[in-house]
């Protein structure tokens, strides 16, 4: 489960060419002028290929301009265990709080998406390969729970490495927490739409992300429960093709759809317009 | 590299073994030749509990996974009458990782959901070494769905290295299997008792433990990840285990400090394997008394409890800025 691995460095920052103008594509090689990348929302325009991208960056890819209000961008992790493994936990932790000016790995509050206002929870793989700490944890849940009070639609963007290992047993039981916060957002019959981008693993695929009544995924994104490298120690096999991609598992019937960047937004404003929409199909 | 890593085991029990047949023999001496030796046989008793006392969590997981530990068949023919198996999760298969059925215990009909990793060559394959695939999730929830249609109270049995890590169980949708049961047993509306009988691993364990007691053997470990991935992963070196077992912090006693489980089980000095039966009495009684304690409890009290001692779970800080 907390497999993460070293596998799952940022692309951004093995790709990085030095003048920082320019940045090779992982998918075709090509190397792309930055402006360009950017104003494509990190999507190569020769091959499709997706650039992991901020938690702060994706908002502003998904939601009405100016629309998100941040809560409770407080909370941070603390250090139960006082896990030292390379290095401690909590300087490791502090550098993580240092380099992405966030406290942990995800951003909640409320925002527009057309004329629908909304829950949101967006995962942030910079930080600690989206790890899920105690944290996290009580971010997505504090979230889910005001949706649930507001009767207000939830989507949570999720991005992770797994479970925060350092964190020990508390970070397993955030698997269980926001479940269970989930379950009274369901009951209280509220749409939730789970969008899953690259990577996706470990606790957090087995947990919140699989519980959308829509699940999303971008295009190409490494979404599992056993990362590929622990499969393949166990089986001692080589894994097929496009094993544990988004494609995969739209085809085994996992999820929904699979949705590119640029479509994102409109997509979630069409699911929330249905939903909202006042006017229900006669029997 | 196991083997050396479970040396420390092997030479623990023959220290242990051999302070036991050193106390026999001593017994013998006293009873043949008519001398008062208790002295000496309360030195040895204290030097017994004294090795026990200074178990790592290394030797506890070792202990926790040890081939003679008695497995989940082995509570529920010790504990329950009338066990009766329910088979297969409706869709593909039956899991045999998971087993389940309905039981009394000491009269009182219950429902039972556990994992077994099976003890002979042939039945661990069986089994699959305990690792449910997700058939074996979808298998238990349908059972304890069962359970809450006829009010039946639920006690699952946790050993597991994990949920397995195979190409049909991701097909098959493995965390979906897992994610589905965090979220329907915190909503299931009678009592569920977990008990950490050996290894609890990971997601795989969680997804049967969404429960109002936890309780945990003596040396039974419960962790987010195994001792050898996190030494792999985070300490870059699987020999650095003993390490990763300490760090992670996956002892009942552990745990039971983090608030996380409700009850440590008594286990044998050394183990249950040294004392299968008394260990299935330890457990009998604690699950007797856990269970006549829930269902005395209302219906919206008990899911409301649930739900708060989950959600309790983490800790974590404000920062000022
Ligand atoms: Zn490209």
């Amino acid at each position: 489960m907390g497999w993460f691995s070293k596998l799952l460095v940022p692309d951004r920052e093995k790709s990085k060419v030095p003048q920082g103008l320019w940045e090779k594509c992982p998918g075709c090689q090509r190397v792309i002028y930055k402006k360009d990348l950017e104003k494509n929302l990190w999507v190569c325009a020769q091959c499709g290929y997706h650039f992991k991208i901020s938690a702060r960056d994706r908002i502003d890819s998904l939601v009405e301009p100016g629309s998100f209000k941040e809560m409770n961008s407080n909370i941070g992790s603390l250090d139960p265990l006082e896990f030292t493994d390379t290095e401690k936990y909590c300087d490791r932790y502090k550098k993580a709080r240092d380099k992405s000016k966030m406290n942990d790995a995800c951003l909640t509050g409320t925002a527009m998406l057309g004329k629908n206002k909304a829950a949101i929870a967006v995962m942030d793989f910079f930080f600690m390969g989206g790890s899920m700490g105690a944290a996290l944890g009580e971010k997505i849940t504090l979230m889910t729970e005001f949706a649930t009070e507001n009767r207000l639609p939830l989507i949570i963007v999720s991005t992770s490495g797994g479970a925060r290992m350092q964190e020990g047993i508390f970070s397993l039981m955030q698997m269980a927490k926001t479940s269970a916060a989930l379950a009274r957002h369901a009951k209280a019959g509220l749409m939730f739409i789970s969008v899953l981008v690259d990577p996706t693993t470990g606790g957090v695929t087995a947990s919140y992300s699989m519980l959308g009544d829509i699940i999303i995924a971008e295009p190409n994104a490494l979404i599992c429960f056993a990362g590929p490298r622990v499969i393949e120690q166990t089986i001692r096999q080589k894994l097929p093709e496009g094993f544990q991609r988004s494609e995969f598992l739209l085809k085994h019937g996992i999820i929904d759809m699979v949705v590119p960047r640029s479509e994102m937004h409109d997509k979630l404003e069409f699911i929330l317009d249905f939903i909202n929409s006042g006017e229900r199909a006669v029997e | 590299m196991t083997e050396t890593l479970q040396a420390n085991l092997i030479s623990l029990e023959e220290k242990l073994n051999e302070i036991d047949s050193q106390i026999s023999k001593f017994k013998q001496i006293s009873a043949d030749e008519g001398i008062k030796l208790n002295e000496v046989v309360e030195i040895l008793e204290r030097r017994k509990l004294q090795l026990l006392d200074e178990l790592d969590a290394w030797q506890k997981t070792l202990i926790a996974r040890h081939k003679d530990r008695p497995l989940a068949c082995d509570y529920i023919n010790g504990i329950f009458t009338n066990f009766t198996p329910m088979c297969g999760d409706r869709h593909i298969m039956d899991d045999h990782a998971i087993v389940a059925g309905m039981a009394y215990l000491e009269g009182r009909p219950v429902v039972i959901v556990a994992q077994d990793k099976g003890r002979t060559t042939e039945e661990k394959v069986l089994r699959n070494f305990g690792m449910p695939h997700p058939e074996g999730y979808r298998k238990a929830l349908r059972v304890m769905k069962f359970a809450e249609k006829f009010n039946r109270p639920i006690i699952t049995f946790i050993d597991t290295p994990g949920a397995y890590p195979g190409i049909e169980a991701e097909e098959r949708g493995q965390a979906l299997a897992i994610a589905e049961n965090l979220r329907e047993m915190s909503q299931l509306a009678v009592p569920i008792i977990a008990v950490v009988i050996g290894e609890g691993g990971s997601g795989g364990a969680l997804a049967l433990s969404i429960a109002d007691r936890i309780l945990m053997l003596k040396y039974s470990i419960y962790s987010v990840i195994s001792p050898e991935g996190c030494a792999s992963i985070l300490f870059r070196d699987a020999g650095k285990a003993p390490l990763a077992a300490a760090a992670l912090k996956l002892t009942a006693d552990d745990l039971y400090g983090f608030a996380i489980i409700d009850q440590i089980i008594n286990e044998p000095a050394g183990g249950s394997h040294r004392d299968p039966k008394s260990t299935i009495e330890n457990v009998k009684a604690a699950l007797i008394s856990n269970l006549d304690d829930l269902c005395r409890v209302d219906k919206n009290e008990l899911l409301n409890g649930r739900y708060k001692k989950f959600r309790n779970m983490g800790v974590f800080c404000s920062f000022d800025n």
